[in-house]
């Protein structure tokens, strides 16, 4: 099994998706412990693949592509968990987009890939989400975590919104509340009492598991 | 070349009416040459001499320019070829000879020494984006007669790169010889896998001393590496007219190449040179001009019209501190080198007006070096024709980060700085003295200086020049060596 596990993690480590779906097949098909599958041999493989970016060996599109192999694994994998082992390996529920007026979701998308990637279970909106959309989508899904994304000076306004729009209905405690995106800093998330700021797609990843996630 | 930017300073008729001048200077005006042996070995030539003026003619002029090498190799200490100095390829080494350093970490101008030379080629050895190394500074620790000799002696322990440098004294290229002849094996070997080249500077207007002459015809007949480094500066000693300034520069190349074609034919020699325009406000030698990277980026023109690989005193500053000047000028200045075509370009790390060399700088320039290099790359075609499927795909994807295409290229599309280069995402508001760039460049050369193995020279050899060394102490009247760094 042990050599299983490595070629799991490997495969993520290479962003290979398509192998990284292969073996999530072979796992199913042959009875393999999908917990066990997902947390010794993809996970692994992904936190390698964080840990190569955190060091500057891995760039982008590393990051990226060690992101989607896990996705697509997980893909396959996730729906046949049990209730229990969901629970266990499930760190939170995140709905994210880029705020109304604002069409530029690259770093949003990102953002999505990588929490996903790290086990949380993600709502992408895409791009030019209004403000309510957020909040139906959070009542809906019944997430932990609200993140939104601008990347200009006009629209990050609408962070603002998201945030004056909870409490105008009383339900700003039931909701984590980030911001990212270039116009975004740690002051503006303390201006506007959001809970968190992330300055990229790894950091957000840190910010949700440490606020949503138990880390 | 293909898809490599460039700069055209002059058309074709126009670089052949300069040389056309150029020769014209020389066999009209002539060169005066300060030796006897030279002026002999010219004249033996057929060249007319009077009042140890060498007229050289156009034949005389033509016959060197063919016989001296288009393209000229240079090894390091490893017997490994790592410059292949003509056409359009490109090589970096610090500016030579600075009398000051700005200690690193400290902000203050001091007179170098023996360890200041050390830490130098360390870390020069440590940044890949200089092909050579240079006897960067003078040390004060040692006595002028024989700073040459210890210049280079220092450079052959602290660095496997090959060594831009030059002699101070008639008595200075024996020894330094002796050295690289230890390095290499011998005189063949020398001969066969040059690791040094030395700089023979005329004065301006058109004068060679005894001891820039003699270099002249001693690399020569050792095979090794002359550069020829003229310094006319316009309207001071030359032509105000940038042009008269080309010409006359090309004129004091072409009178080096001759000496040292009739030498020994064929000897390796470099069209080069550090001429500057001149401050006639501050009576000063502005290296950072833009006039200055004109005539420099010219003279790389001609230089390549001629056949002949070249070198310039380009990508460094006049500022007095690493700053906003000092990035500008050596930015500016690195590319002009680059896209004009300059060979081997002289100059990192120094900066007011070539007398003080900043270890800071050094590192910094590096990225100026390395960005230069990858703009002169251009634009490549690569996946030409294909850009429609990449962008279906990408726009599928919604994002091109994960494209098999991205990852195959992206590191070579794109040269990413050493982190001395602020490209982190900022956080408004954050401290700014955190990252202030003189810090990060003083933080990189300190780690590098400890970090960076670099390989010592093989036993029997290290020895072997440090008895040279000694020998020359000796006749200097100093019995030891200054105390050196491991």
């Amino acid at each position: 099994m042990l050599q299983f596990y490595e070629k799991c993690k490997k495969a993520v480590i290479e962003g290979d998706s398509d192998l990284a779906l292969k073996l999530a097949t072979e796992a199913i098909d042959k009875n393999k412990p999908v917990l066990d599958v997902i947390e010794k041999g993809f996970v692994k493989g992904i936190e390698e693949v964080g840990r190569l970016w955190e060091d500057g060996t891995f760039f982008l599109p590393e990051l990226v592509m060690g992101a989607e192999a896990i996705k697509k694994a997980l893909s396959l994998l996730n729906p046949i968990l049990s209730d229990q082992q969901t629970k266990g390996f499930k760190k939170g529920k995140v709905v994210i987009g880029t705020v109304e007026g604002d069409v530029h979701d690259i770093g949003k998308t990102l953002v999505a890939t990588m929490l996903s990637a790290s086990g949380f279970e993600v709502y992408d909106l895409g791009f030019d989400v209004g403000v309510d959309s957020f909040i139906e989508g959070a009542d809906k899904w019944g997430v932990n975590c609200i993140a939104s994304s601008a990347l200009l000076t006009t629209t990050m306004q609408k962070q603002r919104g998201i945030i004056e729009k909870l409490k105008e209905r009383g339900i700003r405690n039931k909701y984590t509340v980030i911001v990212g995106g270039a116009p975004c800093s740690r002051k503006w998330a303390d201006e506007i009492g959001a809970d968190g700021y992330a300055k990229d797609a790894v950091s957000a990843v840190t910010l949700v598991g440490k606020l949503i996630g138990g880390d | 070349m293909q898809n490599i930017p460039q700069i055209s300073w002059f058309e074709e008729g126009k670089l052949e009416s300069i040389v056309k001048e150029a020769i014209n200077i020389l066999s009209s005006t002539g060169v005066y040459i300060d030796s006897k042996d030279v002026l002999s070995l010219v004249g033996e030539a057929g060249i007319r001499i009077a009042n140890s003026r060498a007229f050289m003619s156009e034949e005389a002029v033509r016959n060197a320019i063919g016989s001296a090498p288009d393209r000229i190799t240079i090894y390091n200490r490893f017997g490994n070829s790592v410059m292949d100095i003509g056409g359009w390829n490109l090589y970096f080494n610090p500016g030579s000879s600075a009398v000051q350093i700005l200690r690193y970490g400290e902000g203050k101008t001091t007179t170098p020494v023996s360890r200041d030379l050390a830490q130098f080629a360390r870390l020069t050895d440590s940044l890949i984006g200089y092909d050579a190394q240079s006897t960067a500074l003078v040390p004060g620790d040692i006595p002028e007669t024989i700073a040459d000799r210890y210049r280079l002696y220092l450079a052959l322990i602290y660095s496997g790169k090959p060594v831009v440098t030059g002699t101070f004294g008639l008595d200075g290229f024996e020894p330094m010889s002796e050295m690289l002849r230890v390095v290499t094996g011998g005189e063949k070997e020398l001969r066969a896998r040059p690791i040094a080249i030395f700089d023979c500077c005329p004065k301006s207007p058109l004068f060679w001393s005894e001891l820039a002459a003699r270099n002249l015809v001693d690399c020569a007949k050792a095979g090794i590496p002359a550069q020829i480094v003229p310094m006319p500066l316009a309207g001071a000693t030359s032509p105000v007219t940038l042009i008269g300034t080309i010409t006359q520069h090309c004129a004091e190349n072409l009178s080096g190449i001759v000496i040292n074609q009739l030498a020994m034919p064929g000897a390796p020699v470099i069209y080069g040179g550090s001429p500057a325009c001149f401050d006639m406000r501050k009576a000063t030698t502005p290296m950072g001009a833009v006039e200055t990277q004109m005539i420099n980026g010219a003279g790389a023109q001609i230089a390549k019209h001629l056949g002949l690989p070249s070198h310039a005193y380009m990508a460094l500053s006049d500022s007095k501190t690493v700053d906003y000047q000092a990035g500008m000028e050596t930015s500016m200045s690195a590319l002009v080198a680059a896209l004009s075509g300059v060979n081997n370009v002289s100059g990192p790390g120094m900066h007011n007006f070539q007398t003080c060399q900043s270890m800071e700088k050094l590192v910094l320039d590096h990225e100026v070096c390395m960005m230069a290099r990858r703009f002169r790359e251009g634009i490549k075609f690569r996946e030409a024709g294909h850009s429609k499927e990449i962008i279906q795909e990408g726009i599928k994807k919604k994002q091109f980060l994960s494209l098999k295409s991205t990852l195959k290229w992206y590191r070579e599309e794109t040269y990413f700085p050493d982190a001395v280069i602020d490209r982190d995402i900022g956080e408004k508001g954050a401290d700014l003295s955190e990252g202030e760039i003189l810090k990060r460049a003083s933080d990189r050369v300190a780690e590098l200086l400890v970090s960076h193995n670099f390989v010592t020279l093989e036993a029997g050899k290290s020895e072997a020049i440090e008895e040279i060394m000694l020998r020359e102490a000796k006749k200097a009247g100093i019995g030891k060596l200054p105390e050196l760094p491991e």
